[in-house]
């Protein structure tokens, strides 16, 4: 339990995928420009990471292991995540519509996404057990959560910030508060070692 | 040998392929075309003011029941209502639609100010910073929140008081929302006399601090004969529901607090 709670939260603070692993940019700078857009996109890339993780393991280990066929990964990986999301989909539509009507603007988005696809095959690297890959991707998916959730508050102060040159002004200044934060971030490594020493 | 990982990625794509089909099937949800079209024809500015959440939550509400009101809408107005009536098939109703009024008339010549505040404050702001810079304790702080919520451009402060256009309001009512002084009354076109003050100050209270708000005198109250006009607290206040327009307590306010709105579209609100 220790050695799960360890792995969550290394890959939450120290090896957060969006700051310190850079995966997921891309929706990182374009979704975070409200604070509720950025909690409804990390709560559902949260739902389709430990679900793809759940999905992609089993396919790792008894099929593209078994067969040596390890080299298709990504296109494997990437045609399960793809129909895993548009199966998603569908069952929210079908079952869930108020879920659906607050994620279903971001499915779609997440369905190639880098970092879904960053933390099904980092997880086959690292060698984890089935267990621990379910928690690492959730550790995951929350670390993209916490990083959205961050960075859109960040941003709201950036909107009014008057001092900005004008040069700066828009995604220059953005970038570099993603920079500044991802720093900030750093400042977590070795600490997830301490506490479970 | 190229064959086994050609056939087992053909293998899984198959697989997934199937199953997505099947779930189309399975899953499909039928899409409601009255539905579909009411969402077309709604104005899609999502203002709320139906009492649904959005236009998407009105066109649904049609859906579950087919005898939804049609005229809820107060942005699409008269053409809205035909239209949805065409496409539901039920007779139009003919609604006044509703306008917001602004329910002071205190501007910066004729209201007592006692504060200023600095070039960037907001009425809310004003509002819990010892109440505002009117002397006036109820009426519009002119800092404009109304004008930034509104989607409409259909409201403006001019000379420290908010002032409706009437041609682009649509009703919404989200200025009267975002007032913190509930200056702003929702009333419908049809509704043309309007009680133009808020505060509910001592008669004495209220002239020191403007020239043109409600005593309280029972004068309109007195003069009605349709027993529509009342002083509650030191303010008149309108039964619509009652009033015939007739002004009589127009001609009668001492302190010209009661206004009437012309009849045509074409409408200037006096400041």
């Amino acid at each position: 339990m220790k050695e799960l709670l360890a792995i969550m939260l290394s890959v939450v603070l120290v090896d957060n995928f969006v700051l310190s692993k850079f995966l997921g940019i891309c929706p990182f700078l374009g979704v975070s420009k409200k604070l509720d857009a950025a909690a409804g996109m990390g709560a559902a890339v949260i739902f389709v990471m430990v679900l793809a993780t759940a999905v992609t393991w089993p396919i790792q280990i008894f099929v593209l292991d078994v067969y040596g066929i390890g080299y298709l990964q990504t296109v494997v990986f990437i045609l399960v995540i793809a129909s895993l999301v548009q199966l998603l989909e569908m069952t929210l539509k079908k079952y869930m519509p108020p879920l659906y009507n607050s994620l279903g603007v971001y499915l779609p988005l997440i369905t190639t996404n880098c970092a879904v696809l960053g933390v099904t095959i980092l997880n086959i690297d690292e060698g984890y057990t089935f267990i621990q890959a379910i928690f690492s991707s959730l550790g995951a998916g929350i670390g993209f959560l916490l990083a959205m959730v961050l960075f859109a508050g960040l941003r709201g102060k950036l909107e009014t910030n008057k001092a900005i040159p004008e040069s700066f002004k828009g995604i220059p200044i953005t970038l570099v508060t993603a920079s500044i934060l991802s720093l900030a971030f750093m400042g977590f490594a070795g600490m997830v070692d301490g506490i479970f020493a | 040998m190229i064959t086994i990982p050609v056939l087992l990625v053909v293998i899984v794509g198959l697989v997934f392929g199937i199953v997505l089909t099947f779930a189309a099937k399975v899953m499909y949800v039928p899409v409601d075309e009255v539905v579909a079209e009411v969402r077309e024809a709604l104005p899609g500015a999502n203002c709320g003011a139906c009492g649904y959440s959005g236009c998407d939550g009105y066109a649904n509400a049609f859906g579950e029941d087919r005898d939804t009101p049609v005229n809820k809408c107060p942005v699409g107005g008269a053409d809205l209502v035909a239209k949805l009536s065409e496409i539901l098939g039920v007779e139009a109703s003919s609604a006044a639609p509703p306008v917001a009024v602004v329910t002071c008339q205190g501007n910066n010549d004729i209201a007592v100010n006692i504060m200023e505040y600095g070039s960037d404050m907001t009425c809310v702001g004003a509002s819990q910073l010892f109440g505002g810079g009117k002397g006036c304790s109820a009426g519009c702080l002119g800092l404009g929140d109304c004008t930034r919520v509104c989607d409409f451009d259909a409201i403006h402060v001019v000379n420290g008081v908010a002032i409706v256009d009437r041609d682009n309001c649509v009703g919404c009512g989200l200025c009267a929302k975002a007032c913190p002084k509930f200056v702003i009354d929702m009333v419908t076109k049809d509704d043309r006399v309007t009680v133009r003050c808020n505060s509910k100050d001592k008669g004495g209270k209220v002239m020191k601090n403007c020239k043109i708000g409600c005593i309280g005198c029972k004068k309109c109250e007195n003069k009605c004969p349709f027993d529509a006009i009342h002083v509650n607290d030191n303010l008149a206040k309108i039964d619509y529901d009652k009033c015939k327009n007739c002004g009589l307590c127009v001609k009668e306010c001492p302190t010209a607090a009661i206004k009437m709105l012309p009849k045509e579209k074409k409408v200037v609100v006096q400041a």
